[in-house]
């Protein structure tokens, strides 16, 4: 086995490749938190009262909080004062009007990220972009298309100043402010994201997407997605992260809120791939993000697929509400942690309506001293008659000092409820890389067709586009693992 | 006044009259248990593993310490008989041993089977070890250690093999009344004994039973372990059974839980030797506004463990049922084998189930897995049997003892297992007829 070993040793040693740094002015306050930095993050943003009162609100709810500390995740204590709450490449005074105003050397930076940000440059499938920097939206793509169907598509920023009816109605009804002490600090200081909303009874036209990029440093990044489907509408969106390889740990504390109303189905995928930190723990994201749907009207859909290869530290738990009769929540991961990197990631389906069903899918991937945690929760209320739920659980186990643990909570407060939930722990055998080499795969080979193999089930729910670099990443990411 | 402080006047009252009172290391012992009980109370909800057992219940309240001399001959006999006349029978009302009513009968060479009582008074040899400590288990389990007087004391020698099991039989008495039982067993290398404990209430009014039941398995040793809980409709039973296993032994746990207000058991494990292996198997069945809760741990701390684990729940009228399992492997403990499967029945509208199969791993080379279903009898399995002529309450009653029929059949001892099936029988709403139709 040794000389297989050293061959799946080489072929996983490869760099994470969006770790360069964007020169870039940034304009950005002093480190430190206080109501000063929310009314400065909220006047440079020319935000309505009542947004800022909602902040300030927030804030003062999150000081009287203290994190977490249930999930199987060590990392030094945070200094909330040692971090830059609002950082923004400079820009000419009233912004870019279109994306041929955008400081080059950001499109450049998309660009080499593999997000082309120019229209006519796109690809054969048709993706319209929301490009995140830092704390800012730098430009979103095909607007004009969208509007034509009533889509709106725009930065939060532009959602609050436009269309700010919508915002004030739907904002923090899914998380609220003091959901838990991250979405609380999150709403007290988010500076940018994204905002969709699909008209009734349309189907939005192309993918959107989001692509977050962390350039400055000592920053965190805040933000916060509202996504809206109204009755009949459907939308497919899809999330993408990177950052610099810093040695300093940099905190991503976001909120994403799903709505979904009467028959309007929202497919929401990510491929989170923030910089991990180095072999030995140095460095990376803090990724502690709350991400929630609610369906609200009959027979609405939510679904949540993600793949999470990147952050040092990854907490968290995309659920959904399902409220409305037939409704149906959907969650699709595959996570996976290499060297020192540490997940607790799992979902919440909280059954409230009649008929309603959830289908949880987890593919855990531990390697080297990767520590990967599912937790998850399946909550039957008392009047959700004939509610269905199947959970299934796998992890992988590659390397002998990684870690993999599952810990589901089932709560049934209904008999004609069925529930299950179906867990298994392995290792990689030698038996099936024996035998896949056997038949003339190179080891390397072998182990990345078991991977893929293990993990098809989630990356079949991804997007084509997104299919490919899932399966790529999963590659890189297992770098320097044993086999 | 509030609970710890109850309990410590108690104990400042109680300490004295204790059995092994002058043992220097058990009065250390008890006063470190005591203080930790003021210190932490009750466990509330906040608390992860009572998240869905509240004990606030227990509140305030104060319970008094009975003698032990309460008149049971009647009930005990009947007992007796029902469990099919067993050749070792040990008694103990309300926390006390009570030669009256047992008989251990002839034990093979080797092997004692006594009260633990007799045995502090007279400082057996080896018992500081196997009391345990006040840092163990919850609040309850260190009430348990400061106040427990007495309990079995088994001791299975080295190659010994007990013929017939061994039952250990606690009545709760006395109404409003406390006890605190200890049970410490200790098998010798390579014996072999089954151990069945049948927990009885007889009060109607409110009692409070701790239990703890301490094993020790020497090398290769095979032990079976079989809880029946038939506690008052009004009783508090809060147990744990705490087994440490050498290198090759086997440990078999069933835990029946059918009576008591508040029924919780916690059931650890630990492989403290490689090869080892554990069957940890329950059934429990609530009805009313009763409350039952497993919580188990089984610790793969070496290599080679294979462990089985199988927990079924029936539950009726608005009972609420709980299981927690976690199966924690330990860095290094390769080939471990481990399963665990838990299985929920509700019966009405207003039942509720909660489980939680939990899997902590810090060792690649392992195969582990678990399952979890909460559910009802299937719709087409009744109508196949009401086709057939059976009237519906007799069809339910029919699929419900199938499934708890799983968990039954893994009881190897026959009597054991015919005991336990019938005792379910009698539970289960719906005519009595049943026997022709289950043979």
């Amino acid at each position: 086995m040794s000389t297989a070993t050293n061959s799946i040793d080489r072929f996983l040693e490869r760099d994470y490749t969006a770790g360069f740094v964007t020169e870039v002015e940034s304009d950005s306050l002093p480190k430190g938190l206080s109501e000063e930095t929310i009314r400065q993050i909220s006047a440079r943003k020319g935000e309505p009262d009542f947004l800022l009162e909602w902040r300030l609100e927030a804030y003062r709810r999150w000081l009287e909080m203290s994190p977490p500390l249930w999930a199987q995740v060590k990392h030094p204590p945070i200094d909330y004062q040692d971090i830059v709450y609002y950082a923004a490449p400079k820009q000419k005074k009233d912004g870019p009007r279109s994306l041929d105003e955008v400081d080059p050397e950001l499109l450049r930076t998309y660009e080499k990220l593999g997000v082309p940000l120019h229209e006519r440059a796109r690809l054969a499938g048709v993706v319209a972009v929301d490009a995140v920097f830092d704390s800012v939206s730098v430009g979103t793509t095909f607007q004009k298309q969208l509007a034509e169907h009533g889509v709106i598509f725009c930065s939060f920023s532009e959602a609050v100043r436009e269309h700010p009816d919508l915002v004030r109605k739907y904002l923090g009804t899914v998380v609220p402010p003091s959901d838990n002490f991250y979405a609380a600090l999150n709403s007290a200081v988010f500076s940018d994201g994204s905002f969709v909303y699909i008209p009734k009874g349309v189907r939005c036209p192309m993918e959107l997407s989001t692509y977050f990029r962390i350039n400055a440093k000592d920053t965190g990044q805040f933000e916060r997605t509202l996504i809206i489907a109204d009755e009949g509408a459907t939308v497919s969106y899809l999330e993408g992260c990177t950052a610099p390889m810093r040695d300093e740990n940099q905190l991503h504390a976001a909120v994403v809120e799903l709505v979904a109303l009467d028959d309007a189905r929202i497919k929401y995928s990510t491929v989170q791939n923030w910089y991990p930190g180095d072999k030995d723990g140095k460095g990376g994201i803090y990724n502690f993000v709350t991400k929630r749907g609610d369906c609200r009207g009959p027979r609405s859909h939510i679904s949540w697929t993600q793949v999470e290869t990147g952050s040092a530290i990854t907490w968290k738990y995309p659920s959904v509400i399902l409220r409305g009769e037939d409704s149906v929540g959907e969650f699709h991961s595959v996570a996976l942690t290499n060297h020192r990197q540490q997940a607790d990631t799992g979902s919440k389906m909280i059954h409230l309506g009649r008929n309603t069903k959830s289908t949880i899918v987890s593919k855990g991937i531990s390697a080297g001293h990767g520590s990967n945690t599912f937790r998850g929760l399946v909550q039957i209320g008392p009047r959700a008659q004939g509610a269905r739920n199947f959970t299934q659980c796998d992890s992988l186990l590659i390397g002998e000092r990684c870690a993999a643990h599952t810990f589901p909570t089932i709560e049934v407060r209904n008999p004609s409820a069925q529930v299950e939930h179906e867990a298994t722990t392995s290792r990689i055998g030698e038996d099936q890389l024996f035998y896949a080499m056997q038949r003339g795969l190179s080891a390397e080979d072998a182990v990345s067709m078991i991977v893929s193999g293990f993990c098809k089930e989630v990356f079949k729910e991804l997007p084509m586009e997104f299919a490919v670099e899932a399966q790529n990443l999963l590659g890189v990411s297992l770098e320097g693992s044993v086999g | 006044m509030s609970a710890p402080q109850v309990w410590r006047d108690a104990f400042a009252e109680r300490a004295e009259a204790l059995p092994g009172a002058r043992l220097p290391w058990l009065a250390r012992l008890r006063g470190q248990a005591i203080e930790r009980f003021a210190d932490e109370g009750w466990p509330t909800r906040r608390l992860e593993a009572w998240r869905h057992t509240p004990l606030a219940l227990l509140g305030e309240q104060a319970f008094v310490a009975a003698d032990g001399r309460a008149e049971v001959a009647a009930a005990v006999a009947q007992l007796r008989r029902e469990a099919g006349d067993p050749e070792h029978w040990l008694v103990f009302v309300d926390g006390h041993h009570r030669p009256d009513l047992s008989t251990p009968g002839s034990l093979p060479q080797g092997c004692q089977v006594g009260s633990l009582a007799e045995a502090l008074r007279q400082d057996a040899q080896g018992l500081e070890a196997l009391m345990g400590s006040a840092d163990e288990g919850s609040s309850p389990a260190a009430l348990n250690l400061a106040f427990a007087a007495d309990g079995a004391f088994v001791r299975i020698g080295s190659g010994v093999a007990l013929e017939h099991p061994l039952h250990l039989v606690f009545v709760s008495a006395t109404a409003e009344a406390a006890t605190h039982v200890r049970n410490l067993v200790q098998a010798g290398a390579n014996s072999v004994a089954t151990i069945v404990e049948h927990h009885i209430g007889l009060a109607d009014a409110q009692t409070l039973a701790t239990i703890e039941t301490r094993l020790a398995l020497d090398r290769d040793a095979r032990v079976t372990h079989l809880k029946l809980q038939r506690e008052s409709e009004a009783g508090f039973h809060l147990a744990r059974i705490d087994a440490q296993q050498a290198g090759g032994s086997v440990f078999d746990s069933h835990s029946l839980s059918f009576g008591a207000r508040l029924a919780r058991t916690d059931i650890e494990t630990r492989f403290a030797g490689e090869g080892c292996e554990a069957l940890f198997n329950g059934l429990y069945h609530a009805d009313g506004r009763r409350h039952v809760d497993h919580h188990t741990r089984i610790d793969h701390a070496l290599p080679r463990g294979t462990s089985r684990e199988y927990y079924r729940g029936i539950l009726d009228g608005a009972a609420r049922g709980v299981f927690s399992g976690r199966i924690l492997v330990a860095p290094g403990a390769v080939r471990t084998d481990a399963v665990q499967r838990t299985d929920n029945l509700l019966l009405s509208a207003q039942a509720e189930a909660d489980a939680r199969p939990e899997l902590e791993i810090y060792a690649a080379d392992v195969k582990c897995a678990h399952g979890a279903t909460v559910g009802q009898l299937d719709e087409e399995a009744l109508f196949y049997l009401r086709a057939r002529g059976l009237d519906e309450a007799h069809a339910r009653k029919l699929l419900t003892l199938a499934f708890a029929g799983e968990v039954l059949e893994r009881i190897r001892d026959e009597a054991l297992r015919r005991c336990a099936r019938e005792i379910l029988l009698a539970r289960l709403p719906g005519e009595e007829r049943m026997e022709e139709s289950y043979a």
